[in-house]
C-alpha cells in the first residue's frame, strides 16, 4: 500500500494550512446567545405592540432583524467568520439564487397583464 | 520490488480483477466501478427510452391513428421523456464518465465521499424503480408535470413526482461529492489552471446539481401535498397560480439542460486536441465559459414560459438575458474551431463524433436564439420546432458527447481497443439519421405542426415520414455502436496500450485498465495537459 | 497518521485516499454545500410564502392570528438555546472534552424534543377545531372552478374544497375559519413548511443522538472533531430557518 503523508496529499488543494477549527472564548458564544434573544424579543415587540406599526415596512424590518440573526448564528455558532473563501462562496451563493428567485418571480406575478394577480378562466362553467 | 513483479502485476491487477464477485461490485466504493454501474443501468435506460421514440416516430410516420390510441400515445411520450431526462441524460455524463475520470483527471485515488458515491448510485436505483413503476402505471402528464393537469389527473403522478425527488437526492450527492473532490484532492501541482477542461465542466455541473435540484425535488413535494391535501398553491380554483410552479419547475429544469451538456462540451473539449496535435485554444476561456454557461444557467429559466402569460417585464428580462447564453457558448465553439484550425487532425471515431458534436450544437444554439426571441416565440412554442430544437441540444450535443466520450475512454475502461470501421459506420449511420430525424421537424414547427400531438394534417405526412426513417436509421447507428463497444469489450483480442492516443492528460498515464487505487505513486502536475506541439516547459498558455 | 490509527479513540478514522486534515474541511464544505440545499429546498417554500402573502395579505394576516404566537416564540428560544449548546457541544470537543460534549448534547437533543412537544401541542389544537388538512383530497370537478375566485374573500361561502369534506358537523366557529380557500392556503403552507421543519428536527435530533453516542466513547479529541462539527453545522441549519419561519408565519401583519 502506497499510502502518503499528510504533506503530500494536500498540495495541489486550495489551502496549506493544515490545521483544524478555530477555537473561541466562551463570552463569545454567550454574547451571540444573549443578542438573539434580544433580536427574538424585538421581533416580537414591533409585531405585537401597536406603537410600532409601519405599514408595509414591517415585514421589511421583520426580515432585517430574521436575517441579524441568522448572520450572527452562521459567522459565529457555525464559525463561517472563520471559514476559507470557498466555503462563503457556497453559504451566499445558495443565498444569490434564493433572491434571485423571488425577485424574478416577483417580477412576474404581481405585473402580469390583469388587473389581478391571478384570474381564473373557466370556460366550461362560463358556456353552461 | 523488482522490475520483473511489476511487469506480471501490470498485466494482471487492475480495477476489474481486484475483486471477481458479484458482491464485490455491489458494495464497492470504487468510483471506477461505481461509474461503470451507472453505465451499465443507464444504457439500459437509453434503450428503453429510445424504443419508446422508436415507437411513437412509427404511430407519426403516416397521418391518422395506425396501432395505438391517443392516451396511449400519451403515455408513450410521457414514458419517452422521463425515462430519457431522468434516468438517462442527467446522469448521463457526470455519474459514469465523471465517476469514471474524474479523480484519474486530478490524479487522485477516489472522489471525496467515496461512500456516499455508492449510496448516491442504490439511491439513483430505487428512484429508478420506482419511476419505472409509476411510468408503467401509468402516467400521461409528459415529464413536466405540468399543473393543474398534474394536480387533478388520475395517473400516477405521485409516485412518478417521489421517483424524481429520489433520483434528485442522487444527483445532489454526485454533485457535492465532485466539488468537494476538486477542491480537496488535486494532486501536487494541479492547480486550477492546470485542470483538464473535462474537470472544470464537471464541476460547473456539479454546482447546478447541487444547488438546483433541490428546488425541483420541493416543488414535485409540494405537487403532492397539492394531491394530497388540497393546499392551493398551484391551484386557480383556490387562488393559487399554476405558473408558480412552471416558475419553480424550469428553475431547476433549465440548468439542468445544462446538466446535460456543460459536460458533453467537457469532452469536446478534451478530444480536440488529442485528435488535432494543437493546444486547446483559449484554454482559459473555455474554463471560464463553463462557469459563465452555468451561472447564466441560472438566470434564465421563464424563457420556457413566454406564451405562458407571465408579465411583460419579466418576459422582456427573460429574453434578453436568453441571449446572453449565447455568449459563453459561442466562445467555446469558436475555441474548438480554433483548436482544429491548422492541426494535424486525424479522423478517429471520437474526433468524428466530437466534430459532430460542434456541428449539431451550433444548430441547436443558433434555434434556441429564435426561441428565445419574444415575437417569435409566440409562433414557435409548442410546435416540432422546439421539440428539433431541443433533441439537436440534448441528443446531438448530450448523447452525441456521451457516445464521443465512450469511444474515446474505452481502452482506458476496459483496456481493449474497439473495432475502428464499424465504429465508423455506426457513427455515419447515427449522423445521418439524426438529421434525418430532426432537421424536418424544424420545418414541420414552422409549418405549424404542435408536439406532444397524437394525430396531424395529412399535409405534414411527407416530412412526418422522412422524420420516422430517419430515425430507425438514427436506432442502427445506436446500436451498431453500443453493439460494437460492448462485443469489444468482451471478445476484443486487442489490448489497448497505456495511452493509445497520445494524451498528456493525466488518466492516460497510469496502466489501462487503471489499478485499483489508480496510480502507483501520486502524481505531481507541472503543466497543463493541452501542451500538443509546443516545447513542454513553455507551457502554452 | 498511519495505517493504525482507525482503531485508536481521539484520532480520525483512517481513510486511504486523503489526509486527515484535508479530510475534516472536506468534509465541512460537503455539510456547507448540503445546507445550501436545504436552504433552496425552503427557499422554494418561503417563495410561494411570499407571493402569497403579497397577494392575500388582509386573509393571511386573519389566519396568522388562529396560531398562538406566544408559542411560537417559546420555541424559537428554546431552538436558539439549542443552538448555543451545539455550539459549546462543538467547542468542547475541540478541547477534547468528550464528558462535556456528550452533556451539552444531551442538552440540545431535549430542547429539540421540547420544540416538538411544542408543535404536537400547536398541531393538535389545530386539528380539535379543524384547521387540519384531510388525508383525501377530493377532485375537482370543473364546473366547481369559479368557487375559488379571488374576489370572495372572507364572505364567501364555498365549501366544496375544504379539508374537512362534510361541515355540516362543524361548529360556526371552525365555518368562519374554512369560508376562505386563502385560509387553506396559508395553512396549507404552515403546515407544509413546519412538519418539513420538524423533520428537520427529528433527523437532526437522530444525528446528534449518533455524536453523542460517539462522544460517550470518547472518540474525539483536538484532532478530531469532524462529527460533532458536522452536527452541529446541521443542527445550526435548523435553527436558522426557524428564524425566519416565526417572523413570517406567526407575526404576519
Amino acid at each position: 500500500m502506497s499510502h502518503h503523508s499528510a504533506e503530500s496529499d494536500s498540495h495541489g488543494s486550495d489551502d496549506h494550512h493544515g490545521e483544524l477549527g478555530h477555537i473561541l472564548p466562551f463570552s463569545v458564544y454567550r454574547n451571540v446567545l444573549i443578542g438573539l434573544l434580544v433580536l427574538t424579543v424585538i421581533t416580537v415587540w414591533i409585531a405585537k405592540d401597536s406603537t410600532f406599526d409601519f405599514g408595509h415596512w414591517n415585514i421589511a424590518i421583520a426580515m432585517l432583524v430574521a436575517s441579524l440573526k441568522a448572520t450572527l448564528v452562521a459567522l459565529y455558532f457555525m464559525h463561517l467568520k472563520f471559514e476559507d473563501k470557498v466555503t462563503w462562496l457556497y453559504a451566499f451563493f445558495p443565498v444569490f439564487l434564493l433572491a434571485l428567485m423571488m425577485g424574478l418571480i416577483f417580477l412576474d406575478n404581481p405585473y402580469r397583464r390583469q388587473d389581478k394577480p391571478i384570474e381564473v378562466h373557466d370556460t366550461l362553467a362560463e358556456q353552461r | 520490488m523488482s522490475a520483473g513483479a511489476e511487469g506480471v502485476e501490470h498485466g494482471e491487477k487492475n480495477y476489474l480483477n481486484h475483486e471477481t464477485t458479484i458482491w464485490s461490485w455491489l458494495t464497492t466504493v470504487d468510483h471506477k466501478r461505481i461509474g461503470l454501474m451507472y453505465l451499465f443501468t443507464i444504457t439500459a435506460f437509453f434503450i428503453i427510452g429510445g424504443l419508446a421514440a422508436l415507437t411513437m416516430r412509427l404511430e407519426l410516420a403516416r397521418s391518422g391513428p395506425d396501432f395505438m390510441t391517443p392516451d396511449q400515445y400519451n403515455i408513450l411520450f410521457t414514458l419517452h421523456g422521463a425515462i430519457m431526462i431522468f434516468l438517462f441524460i442527467v446522469p448521463g455524463i457526470p455519474a459514469t464518465m465523471g465517476n469514471f475520470l474524474l479523480p484519474l483527471m486530478i490524479g487522485a485515488k477516489d472522489v471525496a465521499f467515496p461512500r456516499l458515491n455508492l449510496l448516491s448510485y442504490y439511491v439513483y436505483v430505487v428512484g429508478a424503480a420506482m419511476a419505472v413503476v409509476a411510468l408503467l402505471n401509468p402516467i400521461d402528464t409528459g415529464w413536466t408535470f405540468y399543473a393543474p393537469y398534474s394536480t387533478q389527473t388520475k395517473s400516477a403522478v405521485i409516485l412518478m413526482t417521489g421517483a424524481a425527488f429520489v433520483l434528485g437526492f442522487s444527483s445532489i450527492l454526485t454533485g457535492l461529492n465532485f466539488v468537494v473532490t476538486v477542491h480537496r484532492l488535486r494532486c501536487p501541482g494541479m492547480h486550477w489552471d492546470r485542470l483538464p477542461v473535462f474537470v472544470w465542466a464537471l464541476y460547473a455541473t456539479a454546482v447546478i446539481q447541487t444547488l438546483a435540484t433541490p428546488v425541483v425535488g420541493i416543488t414535485l413535494l409540494l405537487l403532492i401535498m397539492e394531491r394530497w391535501l388540497g393546499v392551493g398553491v398551484f391551484d386557480p380554483a383556490m387562488g393559487g397560480d399554476p405558473v408558480l410552479y412552471e416558475h419553480f419547475f424550469w428553475f431547476y429544469s433549465h440548468p439542468v439542460v445544462y446538466i446535460m451538456v456543460l459536460p458533453a462540451f467537457g469532452v469536446v473539449g478534451e478530444i480536440i486536441p488529442v485528435f488535432s496535435r494543437k493546444p486547446l485554444f483559449g484554454y482559459k476561456m473555455v474554463c471560464y465559459a463553463s462557469l459563465a454557461i452555468a451561472l447564466v444557467g441560472f438566470l434564465v429559466w421563464a424563457h420556457h414560459m413566454l406564451v405562458a402569460g407571465i408579465s411583460d417585464p419579466s418576459a422582456i428580462y427573460f429574453s434578453v438575458i436568453t441571449f446572453g447564453v449565447a455568449i459563453p457558448t459561442a466562445v467555446k465553439v469558436f475555441n474548438w474551431v480554433s483548436t482544429m484550425y491548422k492541426g494535424s487532425i486525424s479522423f478517429d471515431t471520437p474526433m468524428l463524433y466530437a466534430m459532430a458534436f460542434v456541428f449539431l450544437f451550433m444548430i441547436a444554439g443558433t434555434t434556441g436564439i429564435y426561441l428565445a426571441t419574444l415575437a417569435v416565440d409566440v409562433f414557435y412554442h409548442d410546435t416540432y420546432f422546439v421539440v428539433a430544437h431541443f433533441h439537436y441540444t440534448i441528443q446531438g450535443g448530450a448523447v452525441i458527447g456521451l457516445i464521443a466520450a465512450l469511444h474515446f475512454w474505452f481502452p482506458k475502461m476496459t483496456g481493449k481497443m474497439y473495432n475502428e470501421a464499424i465504429a465508423k459506420v455506426a457513427f455515419v449511420l447515427v449522423f445521418v439519421g439524426f438529421n434525418l430525424t430532426f432537421l424536418p421537424q424544424f420545418v414541420l414547427g414552422m409549418q405549424g405542426m404542435p408536439r406532444r400531438y397524437f394525430d396531424y394534417l395529412p399535409e405534414f405526412e411527407e416530412l412526418h415520414m422522412i422524420s420516422s426513417f430517419g430515425a430507425v436509421i438514427n436506432g442502427f447507428g445506436y446500436t451498431f455502436a453500443l453493439v460494437n463497444l460492448l462485443g469489444a469489450w468482451i471478445f476484443s483480442r486487442r489490448k489497448a496500450t497505456e495511452n493509445p492516443y497520445n494524451s498528456l492528460s493525466l488518466e492516460w498515464q497510469t496502466q489501462s485498465p487503471p489499478i485499483h487505487e489508480n496510480f502507483r505513486e501520486t502524481p505531481t502536475v507541472d503543466d497543463y495537459p493541452y501542451a500538443y506541439g509546443t516545447p513542454v516547459e513553455g507551457g502554452g498558455h | 497518521m498511519t495505517a493504525a490509527a482507525e482503531t485508536v479513540p481521539g484520532e480520525p478514522p483512517h481513510a486511504h485516499h486523503w489526509s486527515p486534515v484535508n479530510a475534516y474541511h472536506g468534509a465541512k464544505l460537503g455539510m456547507w454545500l448540503f445546507l445550501a440545499t436545504e436552504l433552496l429546498l425552503f427557499g422554494v417554500l418561503f417563495t410561494s410564502f411570499a407571493i402569497y402573502r403579497y397577494t392575500y395579505l388582509g386573509e393571511f394576516h386573519d389566519a396568522s392570528l388562529k396560531l398562538d404566537w406566544k408559542l411560537g416564540a417559546i420555541n424559537t428560544a428554546v431552538l436558539i438555546l439549542s443552538s448555543f449548546t451545539a455550539a459549546l457541544a462543538m467547542d468542547a470537543a475541540q478541547r477534547g472534552n468528550n464528558k462535556r460534549v456528550k452533556n451539552l448534547l444531551l442538552f440540545t437533543v431535549a430542547c429539540g424534543g421540547i420544540f416538538l412537544v411544542v408543535k404536537y401541542f400547536e398541531y393538535s389544537h389545530k386539528y380539535e377545531i379543524g384547521l387540519f388538512p384531510g388525508v383525501e383530497c377530493p377532485v375537482v370537478e370543473a364546473g366547481d372552478a369559479h368557487h375559488g375566485d379571488a374576489h370572495h374573500g372572507a364572505g364567501g361561502h364555498h365549501q366544496e374544497y375544504c379539508w374537512p369534506k362534510d361541515t355540516s358537523a362543524l361548529s360556526a366557529e371552525q365555518k368562519e375559519m374554512l369560508v376562505s380557500n386563502k385560509y387553506k392556503m396559508y395553512f396549507g403552507l404552515y403546515y407544509c413548511m413546519t412538519a418539513l421543519h420538524a423533520l428537520h428536527v427529528i433527523i437532526g435530533m437522530g444525528l446528534l443522538s449518533w455524536v453523542c453516542f460517539l462522544a460517550a466513547r470518547n472518540r474525539f479529541s483536538e484532532q478530531y472533531y469532524t462529527p460533532v462539527e458536522l452536527g452541529a453545522l446541521y443542527w445550526h441549519l435548523v435553527d436558522l430557518i426557524w428564524i425566519y419561519l416565526f417572523p413570517l408565519l406567526y407575526l404576519v401583519d
